[in-house]
C-alpha cells in the first residue's frame, strides 16, 4: 500500500500543482479560475451526457497512452503515436468502406487488425532505423508524423475524397462499424471502451507475464546488460515499436469504427500526443494510464464547456505541459513534499 | 525532354536560390541552437516549442507596440525565459531532457492558443500586424544573378550566417568554447578542473533559446508578418537533423540546413512549374519531402557523426 502510495505521490501533485499554475493563468486574462474549474468539473461529470462523453472521450486516450507507456517500458520514447493512429484509422478506413458484404463478425476484428497492423508498420519503421542506424526514434516518428499529416490531406481531397465541406472519407460498412453500449441523447458509447481496457490488460499481462515481454523490458531497463544476457537489442527495439505503434493504430481504428465512421484530419486531433502525458501521469502502469487518461478525457470534455466562459480550451494544454515537466523533473515535487513533510 | 528542361530551368532561376535561403533561414537558427545546447551536454528538443514562442512573441509585441524589431527583442526575451525553463529542469533537477523538451512544446503550443482570442480576438492565425522589410546592399544588388539572389533580401538571411560565424567563433576560438566543449564532452573532468559545468551548461541552453526564438521571429514577422497556430511546423526538429548532419558544429549545420533549404525550395518550385501540371490535391505530397528527406539523412549520417559524450546525461557534483 506504501508503495502504492509512493508511486502516485509525484503524479498526483504535479497535477495539483499544474492547476493551481493554470489558475494563475486564468486570473491573468482577468476570468475568475474558480468558476472556471467547476465548469469544467460539471462539464465533464455534471450529467449522464456528460459522463458518457467523457468515456467517449477517454476511449481512445487509454490506448495512446498504453502506446507510449509501452514504449517507455522498452526504452523507446515513441513520440509518434498520433501519426500512428491517424495512419491506423486512415488505411483502415481506405479498405473497411468496402466491407458492405461481409458479416460483422469477421469485419470487425479485420477492421481491427488492419488499424493495429497500419500503426504497428508505421512505427517499425522508426524501431527499425533506430535498431539498424541508431536514429533516434523523437526524430523519426516525428517526421513519421509529419508525413502522416500530408498522406491524409492528399487522401481525403483524393483517391478517398467524398462530399462536400470538410475533406473526408466515404462512411466504413455498418458491418465494420462497433456496437453502440449505451445512448444518452446524441452521445453513444461503443464498445471502443471495452477494446482499450483489454488493451490494458494485455499489455498488463505480456509485461508481466510472459518472456518476450520480459526481453522487451530488460531491453528498456538496460540494453548493455540485455545483450549480454544474450537478449538482441535490435529485434526487441524494433518489437517494442511495433506493439507501441498497434496500440496507437488500435486507438484510431477504434475511433474510426466507433465514433466517426470515417477518416476526418481531426480524427486524431493532438490524443497522441495526450498519450505522453497520459503514461507519464500513469508511470506507465496500464492501470495507472487508465485512471490518466479518465482525466485527461474530463479535462478535454470539461474544456468544451469551459471556453463559453471565455476561458480556452487550450488551457488544457498548458496544465499537460506543466504536469509532464514535472513529472520529468519528479525532483522538484519531490523536494516540495519533503520539505512541507519537515515542517509539519 | 521538355520536362526535364523545365526542370533545370529552375537552377538557372535565382529565384530558387532566394527562395532556398529563406527556407534555410530559421534551420540555420534553430541547429544553432542544437549545436549551443547539446555541445554543452543538454539535449534540447524544445527548440520546435520555443520557435512557435518567439514567433508568436514578436507578433504580440509587434502588434502592441508597431515597432517591429522590438517584436524580435521581446521574442529573444520569450526564448530565454523557454530555455531558463529547460536548463532548469535538466540542469538543477537532472530531469529527462527529452521528456522536459517535450513538456515545453507542449506548454508553447498551450500559452501560444490559449492567449490568442485574449489578445487578438480570434482563434487560429492573427491579422498582419507588419513585417521586417527586405534590405537592399548597395551596389550589391546591380550585380548579375547574385545581386538577384542576397542583393535584396531578408535582413535575418545575413543575420542567421553572422550568428553561424559568432557561434563558430566562440565555440573553437575562445576560452569560454573550450570549455563548452570539455562540459559535454566529460564534465568531471572540467569539473575537476575547476570549471563551473552547470553555469557553462546554462550558457549553452540559454544561447539556443536565444537562436531558436530567432527562428521563430523570422517565420512570423520576418517573413509573412502574422502568427498562425502551430506554424513553428517541425523546423526544430529539421534543424536538430541538421545539427546531427552537421556533426554538432556550427558551420556544417549551417550546410546541412543550407542543402535541407535547397530541398524545401525544389520541391516547392517543382510543384509550380507549369510543364508539370500538378494537380491541387497531389501537392501535400511534395509537402513530404522535406520531412522523407530528414528521415533519409538522419538514418545515413547518424552513425558516422559522433555526439559529444555527455549528450543528455544530467551532471550531479559527488559530493
Amino acid at each position: 500500500m506504501r508503495k502504492v502510495l509512493e508511486s502516485i505521490l509525484v503524479p498526483v501533485l504535479a497535477v495539483l500543482i499544474a492547476l493551481l499554475i493554470s489558475a494563475f493563468v486564468i486570473v491573468a486574462i482577468g476570468k475568475n479560475p474558480l468558476q472556471a474549474y467547476a465548469v469544467l468539473v460539471r462539464g465533464a461529470f455534471g450529467s449522464k451526457q456528460a459522463i458518457i462523453d467523457t468515456l467517449i472521450k477517454t476511449t481512445p486516450l487509454i490506448l495512446t497512452g498504453l502506446a507510449v507507456g509501452f514504449g517507455f517500458r522498452a526504452g523507446v520514447f515513441n513520440i509518434g503515436a498520433e501519426g500512428q493512429m491517424a495512419m491506423g484509422a486512415l488505411i483502415a478506413a481506405s479498405i473497411a468502406s468496402n466491407f458492405g458484404n461481409i458479416p460483422p463478425v469477421v469485419a470487425i476484428p479485420l477492421t481491427l487488425v488492419i488499424g493495429m497492423g497500419a500503426g504497428a508498420g508505421w512505427a517499425a519503421i522508426a524501431g527499425f532505423l533506430k535498431a539498424k542506424t541508431g536514429a533516434h526514434e523523437v526524430v523519426t516518428t516525428i517526421m513519421l508524423n509529419w508525413i502522416t499529416t500530408f498522406v491524409a490531406s492528399f487522401m481525403v481531397t483524393g483517391p478517398l475524397a467524398t462530399g462536400s465541406g470538410t475533406p473526408k472519407s466515404p462512411e466504413i460498412a455498418a458491418s465494420a462499424q462497433l456496437p453502440i453500449l449505451m445512448k444518452v441523447g446524441a452521445m453513444e458509447l461503443s464498445a471502443g471502451i471495452i477494446i482499450s481496457l483489454l488493451a490494458a490488460v494485455f499489455m498488463y499481462v505480456f509485461l508481466n507475464k510472459t518472456t518476450v515481454g520480459y526481453e522487451v523490458k530488460a531491453v528498456g531497463f538496460n540494453p548493455y546488460a540485455a545483450e549480454y544476457g544474450g537478449i538482441s537489442v535490435s529485434k526487441n527495439v524494433v518489437l517494442a515499436m511495433a506493439i507501441s505503434g498497434a496500440l496507437a493504430g488500435l486507438a484510431g481504428v477504434t475511433e474510426l469504427m466507433g465514433v466517426h465512421h470515417r477518416f476526418l484530419g481531426e480524427l486524431s486531433g493532438g490524443k497522441g500526443f495526450d498519450g505522453i502525458s497520459i503514461a507519464l501521469i500513469g508511470q506507465n502502469n496500464p492501470i495507472g494510464i487508465i485512471f490518466a487518461a479518465l482525466l485527461i478525457g474530463a479535462l478535454r470534455t470539461g474544456s468544451n464547456e469551459m471556453q463559453f466562459l471565455g476561458v480556452s480550451k487550450y488551457i488544457v494544454i498548458i496544465v499537460q505541459g506543466i504536469v509532464i515537466f514535472l513529472v520529468a523533473a519528479d525532483r522538484i515535487v519531490r523536494t516540495i513534499y519533503l520539505r512541507k513533510k519537515v515542517k509539519s | 525532354m521538355r520536362v526535364v528542361e523545365a526542370v533545370l530551368s529552375i537552377f538557372i532561376n535565382p529565384q530558387f536560390y532566394k527562395i532556398a535561403l529563406t527556407v534555410a533561414t530559421p534551420l540555420i537558427f534553430a541547429s544553432l541552437g542544437g549545436v549551443f545546447s547539446e555541445i554543452t551536454g543538454v539535449v534540447n528538443i524544445a527548440l520546435e516549442g520555443i520557435i512557435l514562442m518567439g514567433a508568436f512573441t514578436s507578433v504580440v509585441f509587434t502588434y502592441l507596440t508597431g515597432n517591429v524589431w522590438f517584436g524580435v527583442l521581446m521574442a529573444i526575451v520569450a526564448g530565454l525565459l523557454m530555455a531558463l525553463l529547460h536548463a532548469w529542469g535538466s540542469i538543477k533537477w537532472a530531469g529527462n531532457q527529452v521528456v522536459l523538451g517535450t513538456a515545453l512544446i507542449l506548454l508553447s503550443q498551450g500559452i501560444t492558443g490559449f492567449l490568442m482570442e485574449p489578445i487578438f480576438g480570434q482563434p487560429g492565425q492573427t491579422d498582419f500586424v507588419g513585417k521586417i522589410d527586405e534590405i537592399t546592399i548597395p551596389g550589391l544588388a546591380k550585380v548579375p544573378f547574385i545581386g538577384q539572389v542576397i542583393g535584396e533580401i531578408s535582413p535575418f538571411v545575413y543575420i542567421a550566417f553572422g550568428c553561424v560565424a559568432f557561434g563558430w567563433w566562440l565555440i573553437y576560438k575562445t576560452k569560454l568554447g573550450l570549455r563548452m566543449r570539455a562540459v559535454g564532452e566529460n564534465p568531471e573532468a572540467a569539473d575537476t578542473l575547476g570549471v563551473n559545468v552547470y553555469a557553462i551548461r546554462y550558457f549553452g541552453v540559454l544561447m539556443s533559446g536565444v537562436f531558436a526564438s530567432l527562428a521563430g521571429a523570422y517565420l512570423s514577422v520576418g517573413e509573412i508578418g502574422q502568427f498562425k497556430e502551430l506554424m513553428s511546423g517541425g523546423r526544430g526538429f529539421i534543424g536538430l537533423a541538421a545539427m546531427i548532419v552537421g556533426k554538432w558544429n556550427p558551420i556544417g549545420a549551417m550546410l546541412s540546413s543550407l542543402f535541407f533549404g535547397f530541398f524545401g525550395a525544389f520541391a516547392n518550385q517543382l510543384q509550380s512549374l507549369q510543364q508539370i501540371q500538378v494537380p491541387a490535391n497531389v501537392k501535400p505530397l511534395f509537402d513530404t519531402i522535406p520531412f522523407i528527406l530528414t528521415i533519409v539523412v538522419v538514418a545515413g549520417v547518424v552513425g558516422r557523426s559522433r555526439p559529444p559524450k555527455a549528450d543528455g546525461v544530467p551532471y550531479e557534483k559527488s559530493a
